[in-house]
């Protein structure tokens, strides 16, 4: 179809269709699949929020694969501070089903490096359409040692003295937990509100439930694009704010002997797929670590399971 | 003999005891998995003719009245289509093609019912997306964006759609 009106614009502001990925015979697979990971997919500008414990209603676009890596840099009264790091492999399965890999490790300072376990997480929206509260269902497995210190959440009676020992006694614990949250947020006029009530199990009957929450609002530096591409315009910038902890359980629930976070957080969206975030989170009360110094990198990879359907054969 | 069978059966009691406390975690497990994946399937269309089978004009049909009427505030703005041309290069282009033509992924855009459509459906579709089909909603991009990105969209329409879509509007 001719495009009279727009056609002088379009060349300048629509990148030029994909190149085919090309198929080598030779070379190591793992430096193949990285160049094909880094070069090969054209840019899909990642719109991510600037949370890293609060989830948004957003799930990762069908087809989509993106790739996380996060540090948190935390101090310890008792003990050695660490720096605890997980990787996150975000696919969407649909525009309503985004399932989530994490592996988790950690290093405490004076004392080792660890793996700490994995998690697996599924994200179910429920509603067809946009409402003014929409809710997602979130499902997750954790299969993680007592040495696991990434606090993605914070539940129950968690506080930081539960982190002072060192890493030889914590790794002995193993938790097989079952987590549910009901991601529940807004957006209205550019800004998003979030909040996620959390429910774990550990899958030891003689456990009891956990509560926790976290709750966060964020809001882009600009509402409006710029017309053309930039790396530093404010559009590209989410700044928000994030405050998490724990609940109790079911045998005593309530905030005695909890921990709480308050952490200023900014997302950077750069034009070439990449996303930095960087939070900081301040304990609230003396449960609480004082600092949890927390960046984070990911990279989204549209297309990627259509990718693997060719590179298996799949129909067409 | 009598000893050894009854070492044998308490074993095999504390064999199962450890067994069941197994299978209650699996059954969970497995109870989450089903309930979600029948969530799942009961969201699901029933048929799902093309790949993504979805008629635009019936996506646009079940867009309300007071969503239709809406007006672009940026109509006509070059400036605004041209910020819309790289905010759909940066988020649609993957499924709807870079040219807005349409892909395996995704259905053109050049298409007579969306060329027609009014600026206020567009940004309905492009706010809720068609979610059981494939196209994930668009609120997450702030409302001036979407509505950039509809102005983009209106700018592919040849200048004789364009009028008529203003004729019907005004009609409706």
């Amino acid at each position: 179809m001719a495009c009279p009106l727009i056609r002088p614009l379009v060349p300048r502001t629509i990148p030029p269709p994909r190149e085919p990925v090309p198929r080598s015979r030779h070379g190591y697979p793992a430096a193949f699949l990285l160049s094909l990971l880094l070069w090969y997919w054209a840019p899909a500008f990642a719109q991510e929020s600037p949370y890293i414990v609060t989830y948004d209603h957003y799930l990762e676009e069908p087809g989509n694969l993106e790739v996380e890596y996060f540090s948190t840099f935390g101090t310890q009264r008792g003990g050695n501070d660490f720096h605890s790091f997980w990787t996150e492999f975000e696919y969407g399965v649909t525009a309503w089903w985004t399932t989530e890999l994490y592996l988790d490790g950690q290093t405490t300072f004076s004392d080792s490096t660890l793996f700490t376990g994995f998690r697996i997480e599924n994200r179910l929206r429920l509603l067809r359409r946009e409402h003014f509260i929409n809710p997602v269902l979130y499902i997750e497995y954790e299969n993680t040692s007592g040495a696991d210190k990434i606090l993605k959440e914070v539940e129950g009676h968690d506080v930081e003295s539960d982190f002072a020992e060192p890493n030889g006694e914590l790794r002995q614990d193993h938790d097989h937990e079952l987590e549910m949250k009901l991601l529940l947020s807004s957006t209205f006029k550019g800004w998003n509100v979030a909040l996620n009530p959390i429910f774990t199990k550990n899958l030891s009957p003689s456990e009891p439930w956990e509560f926790a929450y976290a709750i966060g609002a964020a809001r882009p530096l600009a509402l409006k694009a710029s017309p053309g591409r930039c790396n530093l315009c404010r559009e590209n910038f989410i700044a928000g704010i994030e405050m998490y902890g724990g609940l109790g359980d079911a045998q005593s629930p309530g905030l005695s002997n909890t921990s709480h976070y308050l952490a200023p957080a900014i997302a950077w969206n750069l034009p070439s797929n990449w996303t930095l975030r960087l939070s900081s989170g301040f304990g609230l009360n003396d449960n609480s670590h004082r600092l949890l110094l927390r960046w984070g990198v990911s990279r989204e990879f549209p297309g990627f399971g259509e990718m693997l359907r060719h590179l298996f054969g799949g129909r067409e | 003999m009598n000893r050894s069978r009854w070492k044998t059966r308490a074993g095999a009691v504390l064999v199962g005891a450890n067994s069941l406390a197994r299978l209650e975690r699996i059954a969970i497990i497995a109870a989450i998995t089903c309930a979600s994946a029948s969530i799942a399937a009961a969201q699901m269309s029933p048929a799902v003719p093309e790949r993504h089978g979805w008629s635009a004009r019936a996506v646009l049909d079940a867009v309300p009245e007071v969503a239709r009427a809406r007006k672009n505030p940026f109509e006509g703005s070059e400036r605004e289509a041209a910020a819309g041309g790289k905010l759909f290069g940066e988020h649609c282009s993957d499924c709807h093609g870079a040219k807005a033509g349409g892909t395996r992924r995704g259905p053109s855009l050049l298409r007579e019912e969306v060329q027609k459509a009014t600026p206020g459906e567009l940004f309905w579709a492009l706010t809720n997306g068609v979610v059981w089909r494939g196209m994930p909603v668009w609120s997450k991009l702030p409302e001036p964006e979407r509505w950039q990105i509809v102005t983009f969209i209106e700018s592919l329409r040849p200048h004789e759609t364009k009028q008529s879509t203003v004729g019907e509007a005004a009609n409706r």
